[in-house]
């Protein structure tokens, strides 16, 4: 415990400014919450200055966009409910690559993962499109979970079994992936003489309601649904997995330092595969919100990289269930906001928000930038 | 017609392995030197977006090419500064790069063309359909030689396999590897240049479309050697050339199993089965002084 607070006196101004009010246990995990909210919120301001810099440099005024990109994203209801609803491939997507990082494996072929499961579950919601949506329901996103985590599996048992990277496995299975996925839907899911590359639609009772057709105030326009409760539920499940079962415990160890997992008895094999397995189940959840909740069809390229941007906000969320949700609900915000930014200003257009999703993951990633300056140096992630 | 078909297959070959070959020898000297850099893809694109803006406004594609360079090796930086000074995770940063060069060159291009992600069309005139290409495979041999026939080539080697003793030997292990990430940019956005500049005559969105990637997957297949990385980049560039000549051809293949192949070999031989791919030993490792 003192070396906590001894390491927050020297790095974190906040924390050094709250010592006075240092009680007990209570204090020293209020230390650890401040440590681990303070260098994510360095990075996001640091990107939204570098952001800004370039959109005063291409002739906007930032002040006027930001509040413009943040406005629109909280206005009632509209605001709020397009990001839930944005947010929501974000979180199976952050989990995903978080999962990853859990077990030390970077797994960015999340993208290609989401892709499968959404071409198979369009499958399944076509092929068995008259039966009942107590049947169709959960055969559909019990198709999305087991082929995301079918495509994910694969670079794992090579991982455990070649010792092949799974960097590289993973990007190659993405262009696959896309490749197949077109192939097959050419071949025997689409409408003759539909110019779009997309299946036919899936059957009526494989569609999940729309929060505004529950709960009534929320406009039934707003096409959030109730895969934002899955992900919600899927980000508590993971908690639980991660810090309350044997196989998170040793997922968990495997990732802190493979080679004591070996040596207590944890076959690292094993944990690699479960932990790919897992990542891909929950890439592949996103064909619930898009899918089943949204386009009730695939079409090629409906994912504007979420694979990619779950890395982003695994990052930010410091591979942690809560610190995912919050961290997608700011890029769910952020890609809302974007739209409006698009539209509404004079020259700067949605890329901004790509802009700052990288610049936030090379801060992120690099945050030694701030640590040096105060004279701590130890590499995350 | 046999004999006009397969020349134009080699042709289009040639054409398709261009920018890859680029980028894979420029992915081969920052992996060398241990810097794993899947940023290929957004390299190319600072290039090939640069080159066709200054193209444009200067009307000359030499000084448009070079303020590609310019901008590659500029990117590269980034890359290299994050991950030899700070120690970043290297595929996060370059997943980060990749993701920033797909958003910069759309927010440039609105500005300054008010068009969603494309430049405007270049006179025929101020192409250079050729030039890339001659560059890109006297670049082989080149590489080649400086790889393994001169002191810096086997620093570079060295930081790559064995940092702590290319240390204790006094190669700066930073300076070398800052030298290949940023060789990396240049010759990568070369590469991009020939797209927007040699290939077509303007910059479009995420023009690339991947083949920052393929180059990545040439690298792996041609287990990180110059000559092997080429002819990994002909195959790959062939398989592209035959998926096209071959479409509608053959009635039930579709193009798409055939411009995966790439993909699934480069798998097949990380997994070992083609004789062992065995990466730089120290790529992706951060180098601390002691």
């Amino acid at each position: 415990m003192s070396r906590i607070q001894g390491y927050a006196k020297n790095a974190y101004p906040l924390a050094n400014f709250l010592a006075p009010l240092r009680g007990a246990r209570y204090t020293a995990q209020l230390m650890k919450l401040i440590r681990e909210l303070t260098f994510p919120l360095i990075a996001i301001l640091a990107a939204f200055l570098v952001g800004g810099i370039l959109v005063a440099l291409i002739g906007d005024d930032p002040i006027q966009t930001y509040a413009l990109l943040i406005g629109s994203a909280l206005s009632w209801p509209d605001g709020i409910g397009y990001t839930l609803f944005y947010a929501t491939p974000l979180i199976f997507t952050g989990l995903a690559v978080a999962m990853g990082f859990r077990c030390g494996l970077l797994n960015i072929g999340a993208e290609g993962q989401l892709t499968v499961a959404a071409f198979a579950t369009a499958w399944a919601g076509i092929s068995f499109a008259n039966s009942s949506a107590w049947m169709l329901i959960p055969l559909t996103c019990l198709v999305a979970i087991a082929s995301g985590a079918l495509w994910a599996t694969i670079p794992g048992v090579l991982k455990a079994r070649f010792g092949s990277h799974e960097v590289i496995n993973t990007i190659m299975m993405n262009f696959i992936a896309v490749g197949v996925a077109s192939a097959l839907t050419q071949t025997y899911f689409k409408q003759q003489g539909d110019p779009i590359l997309e299946t036919l639609p899936i059957g009526d009772g494989a569609h999940i309601p729309r929060i505004g057709q529950i709960i009534p105030g929320i406009p039934a326009r707003i096409p959030l649904n109730m895969a934002f409760v899955v992900a919600v539920l899927a980000c508590a499940l993971m908690y639980v997995f991660l810090w309350r079962t044997k196989w998170g415990y040793e997922i968990r160890a495997t990732g802190a330092n493979p080679n004591a997992a070996e040596y207590g008895g944890i076959s690292v094999k094993k944990q690699i595969v479960l932990a790919m397995a897992v990542s891909g189940g929950l890439a592949g959840m996103v064909a619930i919100n898009e899918v089943l909740g949204y386009r009730y069809r695939y079409y090629q390229g409906f994912s504007p990289q979420y694979g990619f941007t779950g890395i982003a906000v695994a990052l930010l969320g410091r591979n942690h269930p809560a610190g995912v949700l919050v961290a997608a609900l700011f890029f769910g915000a952020l890609t809302r906001g974007g739209l409006f930014v698009d539209i509404f200003t004079e020259k700067v257009s949605k890329d901004l928000v790509l802009i700052l999703q990288a610049l936030v993951i090379l801060f992120v990633a690099a945050e030694a930038v701030f640590r040096r300056r105060m004279g701590k140096t130890e590499s995350q992630v | 017609m046999a004999e006009i078909l397969s020349f134009s297959i080699l042709y289009s070959t040639i054409r398709v392995a261009t920018p890859l070959l680029l980028a894979a020898l420029g992915g081969l000297l920052s992996e060398r030197s241990g810097v794993i850099n899947i940023a290929l893809e957004g390299l190319m694109l600072a290039g090939a977006f640069t080159s066709a803006v200054v193209t444009h406004y200067a009307g000359n594609p030499w000084i448009g090419l070079l303020a590609g360079i310019g901008s590659g090796v500029f990117i590269a930086a980034i890359h290299a500064v994050a991950c030899i000074q700070f120690d970043s995770n290297q595929v996060v940063t370059g997943t980060a790069i990749n993701i920033l060069m797909l958003g910069i060159p759309t927010l440039l291009s609105g500005a300054l063309f008010e068009t969603t992600g494309s430049t405007p069309q270049i006179p025929r005139a101020n192409l250079i359909p050729n030039a890339p290409a001659v560059i890109a495979f006297a670049l082989v041999p080149v590489i080649w030689y400086v790889l393994y026939r001169t002191p810096f080539g086997l620093r570079l080697r060295a930081a790559g396999e064995n940092p702590e003793a290319a240390d204790t030997a006094g190669v700066s292990v930073a300076a070398i590897r800052y030298t290949g990430v940023l060789l990396s940019g240049a010759l990568a956005a070369i590469g991009g240049a020939y797209l927007s500049i040699g290939q077509s005559s303007l910059f479009t969105r995420n023009m690339t479309a991947g083949r920052g990637f393929i180059a990545l997957a040439a690298l792996i297949f041609g287990k990180w050697r110059p000559v092997q990385t080429m002819l990994a980049c002909l195959l790959f560039g062939f398989a592209e050339a035959a998926a096209i000549q071959m479409q509608g051809v053959i009635p039930h293949v579709r193009v798409e199993y055939i411009q995966i192949i790439p993909y699934v070999l480069t798998m097949v031989v990380l997994a070992g089965f083609i004789g062992a791919a065995r990466a730089p030993r120290a790529l992706g490792r951060p180098y601390e002084k002691e």
